[in-house]
């Protein structure tokens, strides 16, 4: 569900464990709204990297609801008492709506149940000021690139760097380019136009013809839990290396064992996964060592070793106060790290309190 | 539970399509209609056999990317809801289904279940767009925007281009998914300007691809997922008839544009393109 939802949802779990009574015959005196409880000034509007540590947590102790345990009460039974059910359902219908869609349940009745997931990667392809990625031309604008995105996602980031990057930067820094820029002529028959779609048949060419055992997706899930449970919501050296150790075998087993039908001629939707999970297993591979670097937390990278008594993110202003941009160095080399430092002007670094 | 599939294969435009019958086990009602696809295409690759081809991106109502016809209806049987955002517990085991994609001369079918849909990407480039002044920080709240604008603006942009209207109207037509488009922009004052150009662009655009001509059966409403209502068709005609007045042009040559692929025509089609199942 959207995070706009905490707003005016409160989050709650049951002060017991395994309390298997349904949340409305759960009387206020037996709920533990634990964000407000740790949090008093902030409640529970604290950033999504605090709010899902904090939910993960509550889960881990066995206080989850909901079938499997993965999950926390967002409440609007106050938000409907205060604000009247109208101004609720005009601000947050659609959202209600989608989760009536998944789960069957009106949420304006019993709270709904939530639990963080992976949604973005922060992050994205490196940019110089102008928005320009490493190959001379090709601006990257919005999420995609890495410019505006720190240690954290916070509400509606998607939107306001979509907006920024288009409203204030691409608009005078493309046509900068385009009018400074002096392109030869080139067309399809360009010795590099020619090398990509080489490479790009290669590609498809050793993905179909390995006819192994496993689909695609059976990868992709494997892939998703590998990093789900070493490289997630908390992580430590010990899970980081672990990752590490296995996302090579997992990528060998996938080259000699995917089952990618048909051919490369028509549309096909097995191929074109086959790709990206590819590509994921790279991905995959380059977050988990960027994670074990940085032997600090910072915001959504939570470093079980680097806390504060209270349990909350401690950073290491000292050794890892910069951006780290990975430069891909071929095939099977490792990527090389380039330090950005950060500079702070006006707001000066300190530890974040929510308290 | 245990289903019964019967889906629309097709290997390209050009290969004629049949229906194949599949058996699917292991669905739970917790499943999606999408996921139960997956289950099926699992089952699929590892028998040999080429998985299903449907689209799919959020898979949570929000992207307009999924949709066919389950039984003859676009999306399904919900009222308002996507195929992704159908779920099992609407279907019982043992349950028969027939999957299909879109049928309509302006959709080809590119392969099973999955149309090509860039007549709508055409249309919406003939006009779906502002002016606004980029470069440096605009101040905040320099345009007002009436209260009822932008809901009105919202309610349109909640269409997601997902070609339902058009896949169930008896002329292929497809005015509720222009008028939508037309409305977002047109209802905003950051929209004003380019008001009567964009509600004739877009318009011209859509009949220069293949659709039929709206007869006003409403059946486009009721298969929406998004709710996208009539009265957004009628807001368009007034629109077409405003734009053309303000501009002094003639307003029968606009709409004879718009109706440009004979009806008849259209309707014949479709349903010798069901029929003969290419
Ligand atoms: S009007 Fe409704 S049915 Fe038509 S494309 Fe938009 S969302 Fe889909
Ligand atoms: S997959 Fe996005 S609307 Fe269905």
């Amino acid at each position: 569900m959207s995070e706009s939802l905490r707003n005016d949802g409160r989050v709650w779990v049951p002060k017991k464990k395994g309390d298997t009574r349904r949340p409305n015959d759960i009387p206020e005196s037996e709920r533990d709204y634990y964000l407000e409880r740790r949090y008093p000034s902030f409640g529970n509007l604290v950033p999504r990297d605090v709010a899902s540590r904090a939910a993960k947590e509550v889960c881990d102790e066995g206080r989850g609801v909901g079938p499997g345990g993965h999950g926390v009460y967002l409440d609007f039974a106050d938000a409907i008492a205060r604000l009247g059910l109208d101004n609720v359902r005009e601000k947050y219908g659609n959202l209600f709506e989608i989760y009536e869609r998944i789960t069957g349940d009106d949420a304006y009745r019993v709270p709904m149940r939530i639990y963080p997931a992976p949604h973005y990667t922060m992050g994205g392809l490196w940019v110089d000021y102008h928005l320009m990625s490493t190959i001379p031309g090709l601006f990257v604008a919005g999420e995609a690139n890495f410019s505006d995105q720190g240690a954290n996602r916070l509400g509606a980031s998607a939107l306001m760097q979509g907006l920024s990057d288009g409203y204030f930067i691409i608009p005078a820094t493309v046509p900068d380019y385009v009018a400074t820029a002096k392109p030869e002529k080139v067309d399809t028959s360009h010795a590099a136009f020619r090398e990509a779609e080489e490479d790009v048949r290669r590609r498809t060419d050793t993905l179909l013809k390995v006819d192994g055992r496993r689909t695609v997706d059976s990868f992709h899930r494997e892939l998703g839990r590998l990093m789900w449970d070493n490289c997630g919501m908390a992580r430590s050296d010990a899970s980081l290396r672990r990752a590490l150790a296995k996302i090579p075998e997992l990528r060998e087993e996938f080259h000699r064992n995917v089952r990618v039908l048909g051919t490369g001629e028509e549309l096909n939707q097995a191929l074109e996964k086959a790709g990206r999970v590819a590509d994921f297993l790279e991905l995959a591979e380059l977050m988990c060592l960027d994670a074990l670097h940085r032997a600090e937390s910072c915001g959504g990278h939570f470093r079980v070793e680097s806390q504060t008594a209270e349990g909350e993110a401690r950073r290491d202003d000292a050794n890892f106060c910069y951006g780290a941009a990975w430069e891909w160095a071929g095939q099977g080399q490792p990527p090389a790290l380039h330090k950005e430092p950060l500079a702070f002007e006006y707001v000066h670094l300190a530890q974040r309190s929510y308290k | 539970m245990k289903l019964s599939l019967r889906i629309w294969r097709q290997k390209d435009r050009n290969t004629p399509g049949r229906f194949v019958s599949y058996e699917v086990d292991g669905v739970t009602p917790d499943m999606s209609f999408l996921e139960m696809l997956d289950v099926l295409n699992e089952d699929l690759t590892t028998r040999g056999e080429e998985p299903v081809a449907f689209e799919h991106d959020c898979r949570e109502g929000i992207c307009g990317s999924c949709g066919f016809l389950i039984d003859g209806v676009p999306h399904g049987p919900r009222r308002h809801t996507t195929v992704c955002q159908l779920h099992m517990r609407f279907f019982k085991g043992g349950d028969s289904l027939t999957l299909e994609p879109w049928r309509a001369r302006a959709f080809p079918v590119v392969r099973d279940l999955v149309v090509d849909r860039s007549a709508f990407d055409r249309i919406i480039q003939a006009g779906g767009y502002i002016s606004a002044p980029t470069g440096s920080a605009p101040d905040a709240n320099a345009i007002l925007v009436p209260k009822e604008a932008a809901d009105t603006a919202f309610d349109a942009a909640a269409c997601i281009g997902c070609g339902a209207c058009v896949a169930s109207c008896p002329n292929a037509a497809a005015m509720l998914f222009t008028a939508a488009k037309v409305a977002h922009l047109n209802s905003l004052p950051q929209g004003q300007p380019e008001r009567d150009e964009r509600t004739l662009n877009m318009v011209a655009a859509m009949g220069r691809e293949v659709f039929g001509t709206c007869s006003n059966h409403g059946e486009c409403e009721a298969v929406c997922p998004k709710g996208i209502p009539l009265e957004f068709i009628a807001a368009l005609n007034r629109d077409v008839i405003r734009a053309a007045f303000r501009r002094r042009r003639e307003p029968l040559h606009v709409i004879g544009a718009a109706q440009h692929p004979a009806h008849e025509d259209v309707c014949e089609s479709n349903s010798a393109q069901k029929e003969s199942s290419t």
